[in-house]
């Protein structure tokens, strides 16, 4: 793994300014760090999917097929007679340059062909060369430039610097969508048997196992049945969870990452017993196993090939609908894909909750809950009795993520759960163009979580990290909470290296501090294990005392 | 020669040579080549090559609906959704065309564009920090642009129509109301060359800009400032017969087309440049005009979750399967008790 340089050593050294050469004369530098690596045969084997071969990114040649640029111009073209996106998205860019500085890959490297424009144009100047007269004709001047094996190279290194949070679309005055670009540059990649190791490992392993974290279904269950046991310890509440039951009411589908590491692990404990205290009849599938996607930041095919089995198990177990748990791309799918994809799910039913008898009807089709949704409705309905004092010890600050926020729009849920199950001001905002639609990505998601990747997440969280610094500066602020498994699987690392002493924490984890079960054991502890405000704090005041 | 004076001087000079063709052509009394000829194929490739790119555009189908949404969605009843929630992440066919409008009409995302700087910064460990405004004024440039054409385009319907239309009329004594100088300035015309060069200087001097920026950027930019220079020398300088010029245009629209005697070559320069424009459009990045319209992550309602979208050319894929699954790990299953669909 590479050295990652310190905080002060990076910062410093951005400089926005472009170098003197034209774009269409560099070429990026695989330096260690700033790059994942390519992905190894046996994953592409076990998926199907074509050119597998051992391969690495600083090879001078990437033993591309002898056909390669034949397969990705082919490939472009179906892909513009599918996607009017692309087709739009190539022809109507006007540089004007407002997503220059939106895109946190930009802000944290200073490297111009992350302004999401030239991105975009690395793709589209070839579009040029092969489909546009004036491109044929006039070349450069055109802006347009031969596909050769340095430009895929440069495809590789800039599309997967971007983490299709969609920032720039927001900003785009034609809302062209980088990410829809991203996606369909890396399928070409994909075509040519261009993969990071890190996605098709998950994808794979997902594929085949049920989860990206490969879990065999005796390892998951063992994993969830050890955070009952950790609730029944922390609450005196046992939590049991039933495995791929048949005619349970609602199939809960999560993010692997929430049982797989700390602290998403919290978030799934705080899942069970939220699930427990209403004596909810939900099911987990072990084959179901992952709501998130990596397959949707390889291809769109992919991503159908992975969600399809959400209905397939809904179906199967005979449930009447689904929630799905705290995690961001997994509800962009979830929300834009997974209906076309996979459905009509006519053989659900419109999500009813049984406590509260809420008619979820913005989810009449896809038949698919929110937790948070889910959890705001019990808590406007007074159906949780809390105890957020549970909670004092924690002062948060909320990363909208960029899915759920520019691919969904589900901001009030999260914060109405965060002011109930905090003691009031124990929640502040960060500063207004860094939250809500504006929010700045983990500089992580879509496929990054790699480690050989270090350096370049932790330039690309730069302006989340920024942000919560100022928070944690002014305010005081201890957790940042978040409702994205890959959040919290990689902004621990984000904040240790930018904001040390942060904390990442789930929202559902704070619900299950608070939440008082009428037979529960007196707490002492979050579930965290870490000591309650106000608890062992008596001896030490007498020791003042003395 | 570098990539910036490439892109910079190949269409400076490009338009320079547009001007001195037509220049040479009225010199070579090519009058009605200039006048007639030329704008009229103008209009014909303008037309067929606008609906040319629409349809090439629409044959494209839409696959998924991917708005990019900006604002609350629809949730639980009551989490009340603003006007500004309801524009931003729209729910219904009205709330787009809302949108729609705002963003046409008002340039929604332009005027949300934020400026991010990374600035010295003491207090902090590493010594600086990044800083996030507002920043409006491409929004202002770009608004200014924008109306200011269609004002001056709208006002030149007076050579276009016989009588003039009221609106026309009224439209030229708001735009003129400054009376002070004879002949009337019109506001409009002096505000879209202000905002053209606006718009072109900021490409050349801000280095990021200067950097992304192709000869299709500046082309159209020369283009307009020719167009709005000759324009403005014919009215207050260098007067042309604007009688003389009417006739030649009403005899254009009437398809009766005559070359009146008399009219000065800076109108046929001006013309010219007109009708390289429009040729030009189709074929140019100024289809971002009809393409915003057709912008999937614009114009279509956030409803996902309870309208399924379909894809025409949705396909089925293979997918493991619970009983390939099963199959792999079945005695694992049964010896930790996950139920299973065949015992053994």
């Amino acid at each position: 793994m590479a050295k990652v340089p310190k905080p002060a050593e990076i910062l410093p050294g951005i400089s926005y300014q472009p170098p003197a050469k034209g774009w269409m004369e560099t070429k990026p530098e695989f330096k260690p760090g700033t790059y994942c690596n390519a992905a190894s045969p046996k994953w592409l084997e076990s998926i199907g999917y074509p050119y597998s071969r051992a391969w690495s990114v600083t090879d001078e040649d990437w033993k591309l097929p002898e056909n390669w640029k034949e397969i990705i111009l082919q490939g472009l073209q179906d892909r513009l007679d599918r996607f009017r996106t692309l087709k739009l998205f190539f022809d109507i860019c006007v540089r004007c340059g407002a997503c220059a500085d939106k895109c946190h890959f930009f802000l944290g490297t200073g490297d111009p062909k992350n302004m999401p424009v030239l991105r975009a144009e690395l793709m589209r100047s070839v579009y040029k060369k092969y489909f546009k007269r004036a491109g044929m004709m006039l070349g450069e001047l055109a802006g347009a430039r031969n596909l050769t094996e340095d430009v895929l190279k440069e495809w590789f290194y800039y599309l997967y610097q971007c983490t299709e949070c969609r920032r720039c679309s927001l900003f785009c005055p034609y809302g062209i969508d980088m990410a829809e670009m991203t996606i369909l540059g890396r399928e070409l990649l994909s075509s040519v048997g261009v993969n990071i190791e890190w996605t098709m490992a998950s994808v794979a392993s997902c594929y085949e196992r049920g989860s990206h974290i490969g879990a065999t279904p005796q390892a998951m269950k063992d994993m969830i049945d050890f955070f009952a046991e950790e609730n029944e310890r922390v609450t005196g509440i046992a939590t049991p969870v039933t495995y791929n039951r048949k005619g349970a009411e609602i199939l809960f589908v999560a993010p692997s990452g929430d049982y797989f590491a700390d602290p998403g692990t919290y978030t799934f404990m705080g899942y069970m017993l939220l699930f427990n205290y209403l004596d909810l009849d939900y099911t987990i599938s072990t084959y179901a196993a992952e709501g998130g996607n990596f397959g949707f930041f390889m291809s769109h095919e992919m991503g159908k090939r992975l969600n399809a089995k959400i209905y397939e198990e809904a179906k199967r177990l005979k449930v009447k609908w689904i929630i799905g748990g705290e995690c961001g791309h997994m509800w962009r799918i979830c929300n834009q894909y997974m209906d076309t994809w996979n459905g009509p799910a006519d053989f659900l039913e419109v999500p009813v909750s049984p406590i509260t008898g809420t008619k979820f009807e913005n989810a009449a089709s896809h038949k698919m809950v929110h937790i948070s949704e889910f959890t705001a409705d019990l808590l406007y309905h007074g159906k949780l009795k809390l105890d957020p004092s549970r909670n004092a010890h924690i002062k948060m600050t909320f990363h909208d993520s960029c899915n759920t926020s520019r691919g969904m729009g589900i901001f009030e849920e999260p914060r109405y759960i965060i002011q109930n199950v905090l003691p009031p001001g124990h929640f502040v905002e960060m500063p207004p163009n860094t939250i809500r639609e504006k929010t700045f990505c983990c500089g992580s998601g879509s496929g990054f979580n790699a480690d050989e990747y270090l350096e370049t997440r932790m330039r690309g969280g730069l302006p989340r990290a920024n942000a919560v610094r100022y928070v944690a500066d002014k305010y005081g602020v201890n957790h940042l909470g978040c409702i994205c498994a890959i959040d919290r699987a990689v902004l621990p690392t984000l904040v240790n290296y930018w904001v040390p002493g942060m904390e990442v924490t789930g929202i559902s984890e704070m619900v299950g501090n608070a939440l008082v079960f009428p037979d529960e054991i007196e707490r002492t502890t979050d579930l965290r294990d870490r000591d309650l405000e106000g608890v062992g704090e008596t001896v030490e005041e007498g020791e003042e005392d003395e | 020669m570098t990539f910036f004076k490439m892109h910079f001087f190949v269409p400076l000079f490009a338009v320079i040579g547009l001007v001195i063709i037509a220049y040479a052509g009225v010199q070579a009394n090519l009058q009605a080549v200039f006048g007639v000829v030329l704008p009229y194929l103008a209009a014909l490739i303008f037309v067929e090559g606008l609906i040319y790119r629409l349809v090439q555009w629409a044959r494209s189908p839409v696959p998924f609906r991917i708005p990019t949404t900006a604002g609350q969605n629809k949730s639980l009843p009551w989490i009340k959704k603003d006007l500004g929630d309801k524009l931003d992440n729209p729910e219904n066919t009205l709330q787009v065309i809302g949108r729609m409008a705002l963003e046409v009409l008002a340039f929604r995302s332009l005027f949300r564009n934020l400026r991010t700087e990374l600035r010295q910064d003491p207090d902090n460990p590493e010594g600086a920090r990044l800083i996030h405004w507002s920043y409006k004024w491409l929004w202002l440039g770009a608004i200014a642009f924008h109306y200011a054409f269609l004002v001056v385009l709208l006002r030149h319907l007076r050579f276009f129509t016989e009588p003039v239309p009221g609106f026309v009329h009224l439209l030229d004594s708001a735009d003129g109301f400054l009376q002070f100088f004879i002949p009337t300035v019109y506001i409009s015309g002096i505000v879209l060359l202000v905002a053209a060069a606006y718009l072109l200087v900021r490409r050349v001097t801000q280095p990021q800009l200067r950097y992304i920026s192709l000869a299709a950027d500046y082309f159209p930019l020369f283009l307009v400032l020719g167009i709005g220079i000759t324009g403005v020398l014919m009215r207050y300088i260098y007067k042309v017969d604007i009688i003389a010029v009417k006739q030649l245009v009403i005899g254009l629209v009437t398809l009766h087309p005559q070359v009146p005697a008399g009219i000065g070559s800076l109108f046929y320069i001006h013309i010219f440049l007109v009708s390289v424009l429009f040729a030009y459009f189709p074929f140019s990045k100024l289809m971002h005009a009809p393409g915003v319209f057709l912008s999937p992550t614009r114009n279509l309602a956030s409803n996902n979750r309870w309208v399924r979208h379909v894809n025409p050319w949705n396909y089925p894929v293979k997918f493991h399967s619970y009983m390939e699954y099963e199959d792999e790990f079945r005695d694992a299953m049964i010896e930790v008790e996950i139920p299973v669909e065949k015992e053994s």
